[in-house]
């Protein structure tokens, strides 16, 4: 591989990854125009909640659940196994640090408690996707079905478990026991960042590696490439849709407990952070590499962290943070057909999506020919 | 036979399509005469594809116009193109299988409601057209390849045609169904439709053909008019094509030429060997298999193959040779019976550890199974050895060792790529199948399957195909070829079986003349049998 192509691979997928953020930015700015809000107002709110004084360090904590999503979705994502499950997995990990919490915390040592927790937590997401994977493995079912459905039945669970078994019994309101401050994950020495962060970072790290320098990220490109492929090289195509949905499962839950351990200590019912739909899209930017999500982690934190309170003041409602989102897909889309055309690298949308997505734009004769 | 009077002329004119990195068709002219069948002769990307897709109204030319009887048209789409009455069969099957004959005949109706009965009563018409006959309440799925062909034709020619375009019709036929085919294309004829034909088979074009068009490189480098055709004699007919076909080549190709070409009958090409001194290599003994997807399964399967012999597997395609080779490769499980090498019972044992015994497989899907497109030229080299040393040191990668390995591959098997770190999918098809040989062939092959390893190649890399398969046989290899080219079978095998629904239905030893209506009799008797 020489110089100038890895340079020219660099600058094409920063280019096909950035563009797309600007000019949603862009267009949303120009819909709080028409909807009367100021857009200066809002991105110099965002910049001030979500970055200045302390408020980097809310944004970095929130990055940890993100990043771990997306690392998780990443996991599966690559083996093109497409786990939209995210919300239910999460759950079930948070439920698990907060049912499980206020239990142990009394009986073991924190640490060890928190071990178990993590475990545990990565234990049930994983066993709640066997599901869908076996299914996929057997029989070939559509596990973006399978894998919706078991996320519904799980927040159904979650609701159920907060509600009954796991409720806290000194208050009215269906939520858990607050587990105690120094139960929580420490904050990193002079900061109030949870640690939580530092894991996420490794995690990303490690999976970098994993999936880009061992012969096991091999088999994932090759199963994600080809299933047909990984068959003819002798790859076990019924353990790998298990492995990389537990993984994947797995990942997201331990998010939740991460992110209960480290940021908000108990759990109420019908609470759902959401945080895998914003994280999607980020996914496909970074064009599944756990370390390029880190910056598109890091932005959207930001946004989230400053955009809840700079929407307020300007006079928006919260979900507009959504329609940001929704639009950085959009033009992700519409970038990509015109990298397309002019043939810059590699695609980062699976073919039969961009194929859907790309139809009504094409010309009546190249329609035909495709 | 033709009545020059009504006949109409369909001109082509200065046809030029450029894609990126090639010139498809440049300035390709010709006429096509209703009342004659016009052959369109040419190698692998040759633009004949091309040429028909801009007739169907699939691709539009860069320059240069379409005629009929001096009056340029705009084909613009495949329905425009309909309703000048030009109808194409495509190589392969466009039929919907899980629809009926009938159904699949009126997707291209366009009206609200379905008209059955006008429907069976066109079909009867072009089934006396055809002089077949065709159920109009079968399913797809359940014909013969030689029947969905007339099924092909039926919708090709559903609304009235001027023009029927074949491509490729004999590439999967028996010699049997081929010469339906011939009858089928001479009554067409007779109705005064122009008919264009386009066959990479020398023999074909001169037996069917009332003129002929020879491609090469995008161009029209010769054109054999009627009279012209009507007065040579085979020899002479063959002789002026070739020289066309190849240009400059035919001095390279040398004999191989007018084999390549499908000239003349084909005869055996490796040397003979005794099968008494050859210890048995690989043995299949009543095995079925058991697959997860609806292709054909092998079923109860007998075979042995020596040490140093090809064993061709005749047959059409999707009667089991898929099955057949994924069991031999051990990418699919057994159901019963069991599998020997040299001696071993290997029936449990999986892809990896036959890997490593010297069992290979190279598959006809070069793209999505063979290699892996999106992946580098040297990782697909080494695909089959992940994990292993020394391209793997404790689960990481060594690029070093892999950039060795390929360097040396890409240089044994003269494998055509600007650099080891290409996508392999941006190779020719050519390149792509080198790539596969020499992954299969290095590091201890012993005996390889190779399922229709010349398909879709150009001629001169057929040509070497071939000349590595023998080779590898020569220095003691044992080689499964699994083809539908029945040619090619003769020219490499020791011994052909041929496989139907499955199942091998006779054998027949390859030693002189008549192999082929020998292994064509067994093909269709099978396929008639059960019918």
């Amino acid at each position: 591989m020489n110089e100038t192509s890895t340079a020219q691979r660099f600058a094409q997928g920063f280019v096909r990854s950035v563009v797309p953020v600007l000019l949603a930015l862009i267009v949303s700015g120009l819909i709080m125009l028409a909807i009367g809000s100021s857009p200066l107002e809002f991105f110099a709110g965002v910049w001030k909640y979500g970055i200045t004084g302390t408020n980097w360090q809310r944004s970095l904590s929130l990055m940890a659940p993100l990043l771990i999503v997306a690392i998780g979705l990443i996991v599966a994502f690559r083996g093109q196994l497409w786990n939209l499950g995210y919300n239910g997995q999460y759950l079930l990990g948070a439920v698990t640090a907060s049912g499980l919490g206020p239990i142990l915390f009394d009986v073991l040592p924190a640490f060890l408690a928190t071990i178990v927790i993590f475990v545990v937590a990565v234990l049930v997401g994983a066993v709640w996707s066997l599901i869908p994977a076996i299914l996929k493995a057997r029989y070939g079912t559509n596990e973006i079905i399978t894998s919706l459905v078991m996320s519904f039945i799980a927040v159904g669970v979650v609701n159920l478990l907060i509600k009954g078994i796991f409720k806290d019994p000194a208050v009215s309101t269906p939520q858990t026991p607050v587990i105690g401050d120094d139960y929580l994950l420490p904050f990193i020495p002079g900061t109030e960042i949870h640690i939580g962060f530092v894991v996420a970072i490794a995690l990303a790290i490690v999976a970098q590696y994993v999936l880009s320098r061992t012969s096991f990220g091999l088999r994932v490109d090759i199963f994600g490439a080809s299933p047909k492929a990984a068959r003819h090289v002798g790859l076990n195509s019924t353990w790998m849709v298990i492995l990389l949905f537990a993984l994947s499962s797995g990942l997201i839950a331990l998010a939740g407990s991460v992110d209960i351990l480290g940021q908000f200590a108990y759990q109420r019912a019908d609470w759902d952070p959401r945080y895998g739909d914003a994280v999607m899209p980020l996914v496909f930017l970074a064009r599944f590499r756990p370390v390029a999500a880190i910056p598109f982690v890091a932005f959207y934190a930001v946004l989230a962290t400053g955009g809840t309170l700079a929407s307020q003041q300007a006079g928006l409602n919260v979900d507009f943070l959504l329609v940001i989102v929704g639009l950085i897909l959009l033009f992700m889309t519409i970038t990509e057909y015109l990298g397309n055309r002019r043939q810059l690298g590699q695609s980062y949308l699976p073919a039969g999506l961009r194929r859907t997505v790309l139809q009504p734009f094409r010309k009546e004769s190249e329609r035909t020919s495709a | 036979m033709t009545t020059t009077a009504t006949s109409e002329v369909i001109s082509l004119r200065d046809i030029t399509k450029a894609f990126p990195g090639v010139i498809a068709n440049d300035h390709v002219s010709l006429d096509i005469v209703s009342g004659q069948v016009h052959c369109l002769l040419g190698e692998n990307g040759a633009g004949k594809s091309t040429l028909i897709s801009i007739l169907a109204g699939m691709q539009q030319p860069d320059s240069g116009t379409v005629a009929f009887d001096g009056k340029v048209v705009d084909i613009t789409s495949p329905k425009v193109a309909v309703d000048y009455g030009i109808g194409v069969v495509h190589q392969h099957s466009t039929l919907v299988p899980a629809f009926t004959v009938l159904e699949n005949l009126m997707l291209g109706e366009s009206s609200m409601l379905q008209n059955t009965k006008r429907a069976e009563q066109r079909l009867g018409e072009l089934a006396d057209l055809l002089g077949v006959e065709i159920d109009p309440h079968a399913l797809a799925s359940d014909l013969g390849l030689g029947q969905q062909q007339q099924v092909e034709i039926a919708k090709a020619m559903w609304k009235g045609s001027r023009l029927l375009v074949l491509d490729e019709p004999t590439s999967m036929l028996t010699p049997q169904a081929i010469e339906h085919l011939g009858e089928s294309i001479a009554r067409v004829k007779a109705q005064g439709l122009a008919v264009v034909l386009i066959t990479h088979k020398l023999r074909e074009a001169y037996a069917m053909g009332d003129c002929v068009t020879i491609l090469r490189g995008g161009r029209n480098v010769g054109h054999i008019g009627v009279e012209q055709l009507a007065a040579y004699s085979e020899a002479e007919a063959q002789d002026a094509i070739l020289a066309a076909m190849f240009g400059d080549d035919l001095a390279a190709v040398g004999d191989e030429a007018s084999d390549l070409a499908g000239a003349a009958e084909a005869t055996r090409e490796v040397r003979a060997i005794d099968f008494d001194d050859r210890p048995v290599r690989l043995e299949l003994r009543d095995v079925s298999s058991r697959g997860l997807g609806r292709d054909i399964e092998a079923d109860g399967v007998t075979l042995t193959v020596h040490e140093g012999e090809i064993l061709g597997i005749a047959g059409i395609d999707g009667h089991g040779q898929g099955a057949l080779s994924e069991v031999v490769a051990g990418q699919r499980p057994v159901a019963s019976g069991t599998v020997f090498f040299d001696g071993e019972d290997i029936t449990k044992s999986g892809v990896r550890s036959r890997q490593q015994l010297g069992v290979r497989y190279v598959t006809d899907d070069r793209l999505h199974e063979g290699t892996v497109g999106s992946m580098s030229v040297a990782l697909n080299l080494v695909i089959k050895r992940i994990g292993q040393r020394p391209f793997w040191k404790s689960g990481r990668i060594q690029p070093k060792a892999v950039d060795t390995e390929a360097d040396r591959l890409i240089q044994e098997y003269g494998i055509r790529t600007p650099s080891p770190e290409t996508r392999a999918g941006t190779l020719s098809g050519g390149n792509i199948q080198k790539i596969l040989l020499a992954r299969e062939l290095t590091n201890g092959a012993k005996l390889v399957v190779v399922n229709k390893p010349t398909y879709g190649l150009d001629l001169k890399t057929v040509h070497l195909v071939r000349e590595i398969l023998i080779d590898f046989a020569a220095r003691g290899g044992s080689v499964l070829l699994l083809s539908t080219d029945l040619d090619e079978l003769i020219e490499l095998s020791h011994r052909i079986e041929v496989i139907s629904r499955g199942s091998l239905v006779g054998g027949v030893v390859n030693d002189g003349v008549g192999t082929a209506e020998k292994v064509g009799h067994y093909m269709t008797g099978a396929i008639e049998g059960t019918d």
